[in-house]
């Protein structure tokens, strides 16, 4: 039996597309400090730092933790950098879980970050390799055919993806951080948007953000001595898949699919729908949130966008999904993983603000990335398990 | 640890220019070799780590296309670090701890010699007022060098940064696993790692602090013999001092980069298993002149 884990501190920046008021290294303590603040900690209070981002390329630092070693306070400490491409924020946590769950530290800092305005993350995704075909196409490029295969398979229709834009939007007015601050947003104002990649318009896409997020994860006493309200981790997973083969199904990722048994087994969740009051995933793109619903089992394959349609999603529904906005309205690459993570754990703690699902026991955290390929997952609670 | 973990099989490959063949054709022999020494294959791992490095590779998510050299289908328990692939080991070793995990397989693989090395490292200083000078790895070696010598300490001069392509596979295994998988498991007594500041200025570059806590908190002694990752030649005196070594035999090896810490595990292995030590360190550094470090302790059966 592993050693019990919590989360006791989350922290995050404010997202912009810009946060030229600060450097990365300031970008990453300001995340670290308000997670220690709500841990009631200081930086002496932690035995390692565990730190996790995108591509190099996209700052243009390569293994930037050693340059940040010092502005996280990890000097003469255990510095890990994890970088699993855009599920990274999420496998962070997993492998900053570990540290505590083995019994080899008991206080962790786990942080993660993009500074994308430092770079170009289109150019350095679109970088060429020698003997093969340029493509070009960023990751919308990429994700547009499989989105519109899960409409012809699914025969959802062509407003859903509209709807999750908006909603996710909307979200985003009652998260203090969010990027995206619009208003007036209407089904309409995202019909009428620019079509980008054909079927996703430029309001069903996320930003490009600046931003960091970190948490605090302590065993079992130290949760127990806290200021605020721990979320107990009830179970981590991790999947990975080729990026291309014979057998794979990029609409309904197999890896997505053990990632999510395997955690629900460790969390004793048999019914996705019911057990859990609320849930943060990856969604980029909005056609992501109906595929995921049924990836992660809240719904039957190809009635994913039933959910959406019916409203149970939404932050009134009887599943709320994202309701801090999501990556549609905060997309700090490396970041927007542990974002997922980190949201869902405030949920459970009762510490979302404005955008508390009320009486939120058990939630989902969930990233994905590369290719649809990884997978990263927890489940967090209210009660120790 | 609750749970003993040891290293049952190792390959690697190291070659000073790899022209040929890509990453999955680099690491498909390595980590075939390392699994099938114990009768293994991919479906029999619990646990798959591994360490590299994009700007060597000179583009994004390198380790994304070499996890075709894996077979990760069905799909596996898989993470990887930006790091030398001894820091994914040292993540093997916590997840191990996990009931019902029981075998790891860690890999690291670069091809540095695509680009400018020396260069391309100017790349992990700090961006906004270090790494626009274009300091280059050789020259900030030749700092450290340097002080050695202003303390009266005579050390070899710099040579070039030493390039390198290559990969290495190692297989973990806890407890009786290990001991179904192979007569010798080397077992990890004892591992830790610890980082310094980025900044030249304010670390004394004539001594490691963090190679000493890292040994200190792996309980690094009474080893008889020490596989120490030395970039520079200069730097073996700074491990030795801090590693409190005096006696025993050192082997100091660079090792391709993000390669050569991992490595020094499968030399240390190498070593315990055919007999010629019972009790050894390996050790891994990573950043501008050792600015982290992680000591482990291995040890065949007693």
């Amino acid at each position: 039996m592993s050693n019990r884990v919590a989360v006791v501190g989350v922290g995050q920046t404010k997202y912009a597309a810009k946060r030229q008021d600060v450097s990365m290294a300031g970008l990453v303590r300001e995340a670290a400090k308000r997670a220690l603040d709500d841990a009631g900690m200081g930086w002496s209070d932690i035995d390692a730092v565990v730190i996790g981002k995108a591509p190099d390329m996209f700052e243009g630092v390569m293994m930037p933790e050693l340059y940040l070693a010092d502005a996280l306070g990890a000097t003469n400490k255990p510095m890990l950098r994890v970088h699993t491409a855009g599920s990274v924020g999420g496998s962070t946590a997993v492998m900053a879980s570990h540290l505590v769950s083995s019994g080899t530290h008991k206080r962790v800092l786990v942080v993660a970050f993009e500074k994308q305005s430092e770079s170009n993350a289109t150019w350095a995704l679109s970088i060429r390799l020698p003997f093969t075909g340029g493509s070009v196409t960023g990751a919308g490029g990429y994700f547009a055919p499989v989105i519109r295969a899960y409409m012809r398979r699914a025969n959802a229709p062509d407003h859903i993806g509209i709807k999750v834009a908006v909603k996710d939007r909307l979200n985003a007015l009652r998260n203090q951080y969010a990027h995206l601050k619009l208003p007036d947003i209407t089904e309409e104002t995202v019909r009428e948007s620019p079509m980008l990649w054909d079927p996703i318009r430029y309001l069903e896409t996320c930003p490009s953000s600046d931003g960091a997020c970190a948490v605090v994860l302590a065993d079992e006493d130290t949760a127990q001595g806290t200021p605020n309200p721990p979320a107990w981790i009830l179970g981590t997973a991790l999947r990975s898949e080729p990026t291309m083969g014979a057998g794979r199904d990029t609409v309904n990722p197999h890896a997505g699919r053990d990632c999510a048994k395997d955690v629900y087994a460790q969390a004793g969740i048999t019914d996705p729908r019911n057990d859990f009051d609320c849930a943060e995933i990856y969604v980029p793109f909005s056609w992501y949130e109906p595929m995921w619903m049924e990836n992660l089992g809240f719904a039957e394959e190809g009635a994913g966008w039933k959910m959406v349609d019916d409203g149970s999603t939404s932050f009134e529904g009887d599943m709320p999904i994202n309701p801090s906005g999501g990556v549609l309205s905060s997309n700090p690459i490396g970041a927007s993983g542990m974002c997922r993570f980190a949201e869902a754990a405030l949920q459970v703690r009762g510490m979302a603000g404005e955008h508390q699902v009320d009486g939120a026991r058990k939630a989902l955290g969930h990233a994905y990335g590369g290719g649809a390929q990884f997978f990263a997952m927890w489940v967090v609670g209210s009660e120790k398990p | 640890m609750r749970r003993d973990v040891a290293i049952v099989s190792w390959a690697s490959f190291e070659t000073p220019s790899e022209p040929a063949r890509n990453e999955v054709e680099l690491l498909l022999p390595v980590i075939q070799e390392a699994l099938g020494k114990v009768g293994l294959t991919q479906r029999d791992i619990g646990f798959t780590v591994s360490g590299s490095s994009d700007y060597l590779q000179g583009f994004p998510f390198a380790f994304v296309g070499a996890l075709d050299a894996v077979g990760a289908w069905p799909p596996i328990r898989e993470s990887h670090v930006e790091m030398d692939g001894a820091f994914a080991l040292y993540e093997a070793v916590n997840v191990l701890q996990e009931e019902g995990i029981d075998t790891a397989l860690v890999y690291a693989f670069a091809r540095p010699s695509r680009g400018e090395l020396d260069r391309t490292l100017t790349l992990q200083l700090d961006p906004y007022v270090v790494a626009p000078l274009w300091p280059d790895a050789r020259s900030l070696a030749g700092l450290q060098a340097q002080a050695l010598r202003d303390k009266g300490i005579d050390v070899p001069d710099v040579p070039p940064t030493q390039v390198s392509d290559g990969g290495v596979a190692v297989v973990l295994a806890v407890g009786d696993r290990a001991r179904t998988l192979t007569d010798n498991p080397v077992w990890i007594r004892g591992i830790d790692h610890r980082i310094e500041p980025s900044s030249l200025g304010v670390r004394d570059l004539t001594v490691s602090t963090s190679t000493e806590t890292a040994a200190k908190v792996a309980g690094a002694t009474g080893a008889q013999a020490a596989y120490l990752h030395v970039p520079y030649p200069h730097q073996e005196h700074i491990l030795r001092t801090a590693l409190g070594l005096n006696g025993q035999s050192v082997d100091a090896a660079a090792g391709p980069m993000m390669v050569g810490g991992l490595e020094r595990f499968a030399a240390a292995a190498a070593a315990i298993s055919a007999g010629k030590a019972t009790r050894a360190v390996a050790h891994a550094t990573s950043g501008p002149c050792l600015q982290q470090n992680l000591v482990a302790v291995l040890e065949g059966a007693s």
